[in-house]
């Protein structure tokens, strides 16, 4: 029988939830046994080949490029899970949400105290749009579960991710449920 | 915030100018701070608003942290620490005004002032703005000038109310103020029509002034007790406790002092019957108050009147004067020695919860608004921890009638748990909206045949709090057993769109949480933004099952009342007009709160470009 | 504490009160835990935060206003109330501004606690993203308003045990917010040493250069759920619990 597939995406976020993934250590052993990787920054796979079984959201959705990622992984992930503050709530990057977003840009490129004279919001035409504030993801796309944590340590991933595998909601011991 | 609203002061506010203000306000209703509500309020009347040297002051006189003055000032929504227009307009909000065209004459008032509802005109003379129901739902649109109340307004008034309000004199500060009406000039639209439509057998049964009174005195306390209890009189606010039974527990509790209190708060949107006893009838209210100081014995009654209703207050006072000069308020009443009681006219100040008895109190002793929770009853500890009866309105125009024509004659009228007669209040899509007085057991047909409108849609009976009921039930009867009403009655025509109507509702309950209990203070707003996902077509199956279980907790969880009853807009059209929502959903088994062009719109008008534009726009 | 004690239930089991106490003051004594936010064993009870509402002889009402009464039938730990206490904690969250990755109280926070005793893994609800005030003008303590919730505690500690009333309340409904007797708070008599400092719930009044101390991992909630020191004393003594 192949083995399930797991996809990671890291969207607005600092790729901590991941580096917390990758210290299980020695299990990463047993995890290549239990999954095969399709589309993640752990493998560099650029896109989907198919249905993944599970997926893992780390960050929240800041600019139209997050939302874009975060609904194709919602097309092709049948259990879609957010990993840690930032897909939970935001996070730090959503200390924005308490400034307008030109407030924002202005503070951070032409006002702040440590832009010199002649700054600039950068425009590059890739660059994507900037949403109006960070949002959850679950507020974007239709989440099935919460890992909490900032990062989730690397038992509670290991645990949910377990849980998920073997076709049980993932219910995590007191001591590894935490916000930070 | 606060440096704002001080540098805002104009130099006429000067600080000695504001202390002797307050100096004057505080002689007046003495060093005590349960009047602050007075003191504050008469604060406001002169400057206009209350700057924080007033509340600086106010505290100092009485002794108060300048905290404990703000929590009450910024609590109701009459009393303003910003500078307002010398003319504050507010227009009506409720779904009969809108029905009615209040848009129109709000859009006609922004012309004539030359700026946006919701701001002040820049040379100081104007403010607009919303308020909630007023308690003129019989004559919408309807606003309050300052003080005064104006009605049946066409948009074609507003240029000619701001052209009069224009020429009042400067050397009048506010005028329009209830008692210190008479300084400002002549407005159209003044008259606040009676619209008693259909006086009944009971409630407009004539009796003489005091009559109840006379009657009650040739029985004992106890006697007029049983009276009461015997006529199965059920408070006439909406909730029906039984008043006999309430009189009762109030007697037996101990303290130093009973009190009687009337609740004149009416502010369920769609009721204005109160305010048409007050008008048409007010020594019957006062006899049946004084009634129960005599059973209770009390010595002191408060008339607890709601600030849309300031405009009524002079009336009242004299009527209160009068009944001094002839014997019926003050001391040994009636000539019965050692009986004294006396009546004050508390007025409020733009608060829907002060409608539940035990914010009521809380207000009359010149706090927030907030609940109480129960126990202690007011019957056991009620205004100044004493014990209190808090009666309705119409409860005690009842309790008057039971007193001259006997609780027999009483319970002859209605059904079995709803003895009497009902007050409701009809406005809307009707040909003749007022004030009815109608048997109990009614059914809302018959309720319709009688007002002009059977055709109606749908009925919003007893407000925002009570239920929309749909033509299924139009079989339905008022009364106690099943469709309890404090009397508000609003009738809606086909066109209307029930969700609309709920949304304003929610919208309604947002306002008037006193943020006390975290379930109606959070909760109100979160299903006021579930509603909006509906109305706006994002929503799905799973946020209409989301909703109706938000509005449970809410239900279940809430401290009073208000909250109590605030998911009810949306869980009674839930349940009467499925279809109105089904119609509206989308298919999708989940879509966001906001399209992704919405949340990018700020971004592009920053940036100054379009979007990169990977995948679709949803 | 006076008078003959009397016996209730509370999901069935039975708890000895004294007249006058409230159903949680008996059920904490006799280490059953209710849960509850805005309680505080020192402070009158206020009855905000609704978390400790329980079905009483049937109607709900909130344990920490509610005096306990002879023969009373509570129901408290039960699948409907959890759920909507869960509900309410989770519309704190997401009425305020809640960062648990940088806040000072993390792991001491009983809005926290709650949430992971009730098995909140996410709030859901919409977030608000409120405009909160900060306040920091005092030497030694700091305000930050995006971690209030309502709860008074610090309003009625401030009145009745520091005899000081620095806090009250502002505004209305969503809109009401924690105020303070002056501009700011330098200008208030308030002390690092006052009650009305050390009984937040959450890490809105916070003692400066304390928040970390106790790093993450090694504070109250880390190791125990909250109300787990309260049913401790069941645990130990199981039968009647005198005073």
């Amino acid at each position: 029988m192949a083995k399930p597939k797991l996809a990671t995406c890291s969207l607005a976020g600092c790729f901590g939830c991941h580096m917390s993934f990758l210290d299980i250590d020695e299990r990463l052993v047993e995890l290549v046994d239990l999954v095969d990787l399709d589309k993640s920054p752990l493998d560099d796979k650029k896109d989907f080949d198919g249905i993944v079984d599970v997926g893992l959201v780390e960050g929240g959705c800041a600019n139209e490029h997050n939302v874009h990622v975060l609904r194709q992984f919602r097309q092709h992930c049948r259990i879609l899970v957010s990993v840690g503050a930032c897909a939970i709530n935001g996070g730090v990057p959503a200390m924005r949400n308490l400034v307008g977003l030109r407030e924002c840009l202005e503070e951070a490129y032409l006002k702040g105290p440590t832009v010199e004279a002649g700054g600039l919001i950068p425009n590059d035409e890739d660059l994507p749009l900037l949403l109006d504030r960070v949002y959850p993801s679950h507020e974007i796309v239709k989440i099935d579960y919460f890992l909490p944590g900032c990062p989730p340590s690397a038992d509670t991933i290991w645990e949910g991710l377990r849980a998920l595998l073997s076709g049980h909601e993932p219910k995590l011991p007191y001591k590894l449920f935490k916000y930070e | 915030m606060q440096t704002e609203r001080g540098a805002a002061a104009t130099p006429s506010n000067a600080p000695s100018a504001t202390r002797s203000v307050v100096g004057d306000a505080v002689k007046v209703a003495g060093s005590d701070r349960s009047r602050l509500m007075d003191i504050v309020q008469s604060v406001q009347v002169q400057l206009g608003f209350v700057p924080d040297e007033a509340i600086r002051a106010i505290a100092d006189a009485l002794g108060i942290h300048g905290v404990e003055v703000e929590d009450m000032v910024s609590f109701y929504a009459f009393l303003t620490r910003e500078p307002k227009g010398r003319f504050h307009i507010r227009l009506s909000k409720t779904p009969i005004s809108f029905m009615k065209g209040a848009r129109d004459i709000a859009r006609a008032f922004e012309t004539a002032v030359g700026v946006p509802m919701g701001s002040m005109s820049s040379d100081g003379m104007f403010s607009l703005d919303w308020t909630n129901d007023i308690g003129m739902a019989d004559q919408e649109p309807a606003a309050l000038i300052n003080g005064t109340v104006v009605t049946n307004l066409a948009p074609v008034d507003a240029e000619t109310i701001v052209a009069a309000l224009r020429q009042a004199p400067a050397t009048s500060a506010l005028p329009l103020f209830p008692g210190l009406d008479g300084q400002g000039p002549s407005l159209p639209r003044t008259r606040v029509a009676s619209s008693l439509i259909q006086p009944g057998p009971i409630i407009f049964s004539r009796g003489g002034r005091g009559d109840g009174v006379r009657a009650a005195l040739t029985l004992t306390p106890d006697q007029v007790i049983e009276q009461v209890t015997r006529s199965k009189l059920r408070g006439r606010g909406g909730a029906g406790f039984p008043t006999g039974l309430k009189w009762k527990l109030c007697r037996q509790s101990i303290g130093d002092a009973h009190h009687v209190v009337c609740n004149g708060d009416e502010g369920e949107p769609g009721t204005f019957k109160d305010r048409v006893l007050l008008t048409e009838i007010p020594d019957a209210v006062f006899d049946g108050m004084t009634i129960a100081g005599y059973a209770l014995g009390a010595r002191h009654g408060l008339v607890y009147l709601r600030g849309e209703y300031a405009y009524l207050r002079s009336s009242l006072q004299a009527v209160l004067d009068d009944r001094r000069r002839l014997g019926l308020q003050g001391k040994n009443i009636c000539g019965r020695e050692g009986f004294d009681f006396d009546i004050r006219i508390q007025l409020g100040a733009g608060a829907y919860v002060c409608g539940e008895e035990s914010s009521l109190i809380e207000s009359l002793e010149g706090k927030r608004g907030a609940p109480r929770d129960r126990p202690p009853f007011p019957t056991d500890r009620g205004y100044h921890q004493q014990p209190t009866a808090v009666d309705n309105v119409e409860s005690y125009v009842c309790a008057t009638r039971i007193m001259e024509n006997g609780a027999e004659w009483f319970v002859g009228y209605g059904t079995r748990e709803s003895a009497g007669t009902k007050l409701v209040s009809v406005s809307g899509d009707c040909p003749h909206p007022g004030v009815y007085e109608v048997p109990f057991g009614i059914t809302v047909n018959e309720l319709l045949d009688m007002v002009g409108s059977p055709e109606a849609a749908f009925v919003q009976v007893s407000g925002p709090s009570g239920q929309c009921v749909a033509p299924k039930d139009y079989g339905r009867r008022i009364g106690f057993e099943d469709l309890a009403t404090g009397g508000s009655i609003m009738v809606f025509g086909p066109g209307r769109d029930v969700l609309d109507v709920a949304h304003q509702f929610s919208e309604f309950f947002v306002e008037e949480s006193c943020g006390w209990c975290t379930p109606c203070r959070v909760g109100t707003t979160l299903l006021k933004e579930g509603l909006e996902k509906i109305l706006a077509d994002r929503g799905t199956l799973a946020d209409v099952t989301a909703l109706e279980a938000l509005g449970g907790t809410v239900t279940r969880m809430s401290r009073c009342g208000l909250g109590q009853t605030a998911a009810n807009p949306i869980l009674t059209t839930m349940r009467n007009f499925p279809q109105a929502y089904e119609a509206r959903l989308r298919p999708e088994p989940f879509l966001p709160r906001v399209s992704l062009r919405e949340a990018m719109r700020e971004a592009i008008a920053v940036q100054g470009r379009e979007p990169v534009g990977e995948g679709e726009q949803v | 504490m006076s008078g003959e004690t009397f016996t209730f239930t509370v999901d069935g089991v039975e708890i000895e009160a004294f007249p006058g106490q409230t159903i949680i003051q008996a059920c904490d004594a006799a280490g059953v835990y209710i849960p509850r936010l805005c309680y505080h064993p020192d402070l009158e009870p206020a009855g905000h935060c609704r978390v400790c509402t329980c079905k009483i002889d049937g109607r709900r009402s909130s344990a920490c206003t509610m005096p306990a009464s002879r023969g009373m039938v509570v129901e408290s730990n039960t699948a409907e109330l959890n759920a909507d206490r869960r509900t309410v904690i989770e519309m704190l969250f997401v009425e305020g501004n809640h960062f648990c990755p940088y806040c000072e109280k993390s792991g001491d926070c009983e809005l926290q606690a709650l949430a992971y005793r009730l098995g909140l893994a996410a709030p859901e609800l919409p977030y608000q993203w409120p405009h909160r005030e900060l306040d920091a003008s005092h030497p030694d303590i700091f305000i930050d308003r995006n971690r209030c919730v309502l709860c008074s505690r610090c309003i009625r500690a401030s009145r009745t045990e520091d005899g000081k009333t620095v806090f009250g309340f502002e505004r209305r409904g969503i809109h009401m917010r924690l105020n303070i007797d002056a501009k700011a708070l330098d200008e208030t008599n308030i002390a690092a040493a006052d009650k009305a400092v050390h009984v937040c719930p959450v890490g809105c009044i916070v003692i400066k250069r304390t928040g970390y101390r106790t790093p993450y991992g090694s504070r109250r909630f880390d190791q125990a759920p909250i109300g787990s020191d309260i049913e401790v004393k069941r645990a130990h003594h199981p039968a009647k619990e005198g005073r």
